[in-house]
């Protein structure tokens, strides 16, 4: 599998895609994705490897593993190491670009226009009376869905309880649980091959 | 404008960004642990309307929550300032690092598979607590608490997209809320 890092001439080749298009592209998927990084990926999927074919599948793979090892926003990852790969740092800074100035400029119209104004409408309140526990529950069946998808051997199931139990006696700081998992892992997860 | 109260904004965002793992749910105890414990800049409630925002409009949570609490705490100078804390770490890991990070993890060095595997669990745990906390705030009457068991429900046994679920939540608010 390490034979992977020699570089194949696939998709776009780098340098062929401008930066206006590159930033069209992302403002577009920026702003018609509702919802975070699990519905942004197959939608960039789409337009990027199936549409525009800058990409081929198996570097969109790579990049989605990438993607979930590191820190940050799902989609904002993503974009920014498809936009890296078409057009260097310049194309990584303005796909980061497009795919945040949808929301930017949404909320910033939501909080400054609407919010004010429509706050204390009954109707307005009452939609949020259903939003909180509908937030409650999405949030956890995501906990739960994530549980069976990665939680299915026995070591996994010890860290998460041992991490469960830590958590709450020690009210952990959520750093200091992330960084517990880690150095877990590091100590317990031997390739099992 | 308060130059200490950016700085204040951009660095916990910064932080959020920083140790966002496993998408925009896992680190809602740490945005709770720095916009309402640390600073107090929200109340429990203001919170998870934010999410409830953040969810039904285009973008990931993290992105969106900073661009709002930005705004409410220094307007649009403190919404830039917010939101670019919480890309930055993205932007500095993926462009400054990113070529040997990059060859690093498709080496696939099993310590850095170890580290993910401990790391799951860990997201898991934190998206527990972020449910948790969250129902402790919606949940306050049996209506409510009626609506969230109906909602799991539906979305664990027939996977709605996010989107759809607040939708219907919104629609049983406004045809069950008590106080009109």
């Amino acid at each position: 599998m390490a034979g992977g890092i020699a570089e194949k001439e696939n998709g776009a080749p780098a340098g062929s895609v401008s930066l206006p298009v590159i930033l069209f592209t992302f403002l577009k998927i920026g702003a018609f994705t509702f919802g975070g990084g699990y519905v942004i990926l197959p939608i960039i999927q789409r337009e990027i490897i199936h549409r525009l074919a800058w990409l081929e599948m198996e570097d969109f793979m790579d990049i989605l593993i990438i993607t979930q090892s590191l820190p940050g926003p799902l989609a904002l990852n993503c974009s920014i190491i498809v936009g890296q790969r078409l057009r260097g740092t310049a194309g990584g800074l303005v796909a980061a670009l497009g795919i945040v100035l949808p929301s930017f400029l949404i909320i910033l119209l939501l909080a400054a226009f609407l919010l004010p104004v429509v706050w204390d409408n009954k109707y307005v309140q009452a939609a949020f009376y259903g939003l909180r526990p509908a937030v409650a529950a999405l949030v956890s069946a995501v906990a739960l869905n994530l549980g069976r998808r990665f939680v299915q051997d026995r070591l996994s199931l010890g860290l998460l309880a041992l991490l469960l139990g830590a958590a709450l006696a020690f009210r952990l700081h959520p750093v200091f649980i992330l960084v517990l998992g880690a150095f877990l892992g590091l100590l317990f997860c031997r390739k099992n091959e | 404008m308060n130059f200490l109260l950016l700085l204040d904004l951009f660095w916990s965002f910064f932080k959020v960004g920083l140790f966002s793992f496993g998408g925009g749910y896992a680190m809602i105890p740490l945005m709770e642990a720095e916009l309402i414990t640390r600073h107090g800049w929200l109340t429990a409630k203001e919170f998870i309307d934010i999410i409830a925002i953040a969810e039904t409009t285009p973008g990931p949570i993290s992105i969106n929550a900073a661009t709002y609490v930005g705004f409410r705490l220094a307007g649009i100078t403190g919404s830039a300032t917010a939101t670019i804390g919480v890309v930055s770490p993205s932007l500095f890991i993926l462009l400054a690092l990113g070529t040997f990070l990059l060859k690093t993890i498709k080496m696939k060095d099993p310590r850095v598979e170890s580290i993910i595997r401990g790391l799951r669990p860990a997201v898991i745990i934190l998206i527990l607590l972020a449910a948790f906390s969250l129902g402790k705030t919606g949940l306050v009457d049996g209506t409510t608490f009626a609506i969230a068991a109906a909602l799991f429900l539906g979305s664990v046994l027939f996977k709605v997209n996010p989107f759809y679920l607040l939708a219907a939540g919104a629609v049983l608010g406004l045809i069950l809320f008590p106080y009109y």
